[in-house]
């Protein structure tokens, strides 16, 4: 009987576990970068992605708290999805959930892309994957798919 | 005597005001189309395009009109496909082919994206024809609502046609637009 509600109560606690997997913000460029701008001593790692561009879903690995260096500042990984509002439901949050991805995901809530790109860098040409690191008052652009050697090399660098 | 050797492995976009690289590649029909081959053209509405990018899917019908309208004010559109379909199998040769689109789409194995510096699919160049050569006037987004065609207010392309119709140059002359990046023949 014991064993029984042992069990019953294990499967409760991994179904609660995995309906509060993470609700998903939209988000607004300005909010974006008053966020990173009040984070402290954080060293953001922004990455922006979407589920329909390949290369941007083949690096997603890197993005997560396992394979970063240790380092001095704390780390926030943001993955800025430029997937369609309208498919949010449908295609985004099951996919979150196929990959168990645990690092925060947030909607880019923009229509105009000449306004908001230039915003996040004026050197972007705005093809994805593209992403930007912040640390204080540094930052450093990278447009194009990212490498383990790459991203050691930015995150050194972002924190001498 | 000196002789310099340079390679450069990264490539910058080409500047507004700067000569357009002329190119020669293959049409869905199988026939040769050059740059130079619209010399009585006014100008040439040039897009790197593809078939798989939602970004290329939500402005399809938007550039099918554009070339429907602008072909008839010497403005007509070129599309070129630089992406190796061993990666996006919807890019391939045959499914350009079935879009039987009224100007010509065009394969680029060879790397023109590159010496126009195009990162991305759709990326926009537009050209006026400056005699012997045509030179890049406007570059970036056709218009500044991807998702919504119906709330476009600004139709940067076009304006940027107007401007060259009245002898003036775009402003803005570049503007930033998304899409996906670029997966080329090697």
């Amino acid at each position: 009987m014991k064993q029984l509600l042992t069990a019953l109560l294990c499967l409760f606690v991994l179904s609660v576990g995995t309906l509060s997997a993470q609700e998903i913000r939209l988000i607004k460029t300005e909010e974006l970068q008053n966020r990173i701008a009040n984070g402290g001593d954080t060293l953001y790692i922004v990455n922006f992605w979407a589920t329909w561009c390949q290369p941007c879903v083949e690096e997603l690995p890197l993005f997560d708290r396992s394979a970063l260096p240790i380092n001095k500042y704390p780390y926030k990984i943001l993955l800025v999805s430029l997937d369609f509002k309208n498919q949010l439901d449908k295609r985004l949050v099951p996919f979150i959930q196929k990959k168990h991805i645990r690092e925060e995901v947030i909607l880019m809530d923009e229509s105009n892309p000449n306004k908001w790109v230039n915003l996040i860098d004026s050197s972007w040409s705005g093809a994805i994957p593209a992403t930007k690191f912040y640390q204080g008052q540094k930052s450093i652009f990278h447009e194009g798919e990212l490498s383990s050697l790459l991203m050691n090399k930015y995150i050194k660098e972002i924190s001498k | 005597m000196i002789f310099v050797f340079g390679m450069s492995i990264s490539y910058s976009q080409v500047a507004i005001g700067e000569k357009a690289p002329d190119f020669k590649l293959k049409n869905v029909d199988g026939k040769m189309v050059s740059l130079s081959d619209y010399k009585n053209e006014k100008g040439v509405i040039l897009i790197f395009n593809c078939n798989h990018c939602p970004y290329a899917k939500l402005y399809e019908q938007r550039i099918i009109e554009l070339h429907r309208h602008y072909k008839h004010q010497k403005f007509p559109v070129i599309s070129i496909n630089p992406n190796d379909s061993a990666v996006y199998q919807e890019d391939g040769f045959s499914f350009m082919v079935a879009k039987d689109y009224e100007f010509p789409y065009l394969l680029d194995n060879v790397g023109v994206y590159k010496k126009y510096g195009a990162t991305k699919t759709p990326h926009v160049y537009l050209l006026k024809n400056e005699g012997n050569h045509f030179k890049v006037a406007y570059i970036g987004a056709i218009d500044d609502n991807p998702q919504n065609p119906n709330e476009v207010k600004e139709k940067y392309l076009e304006m940027a046609i107007a401007s060259l119709k009245n002898k003036q140059k775009p402003d803005p002359s570049v503007t930033k637009a998304i899409g996906c990046s670029i997966k080329p023949f090697r």
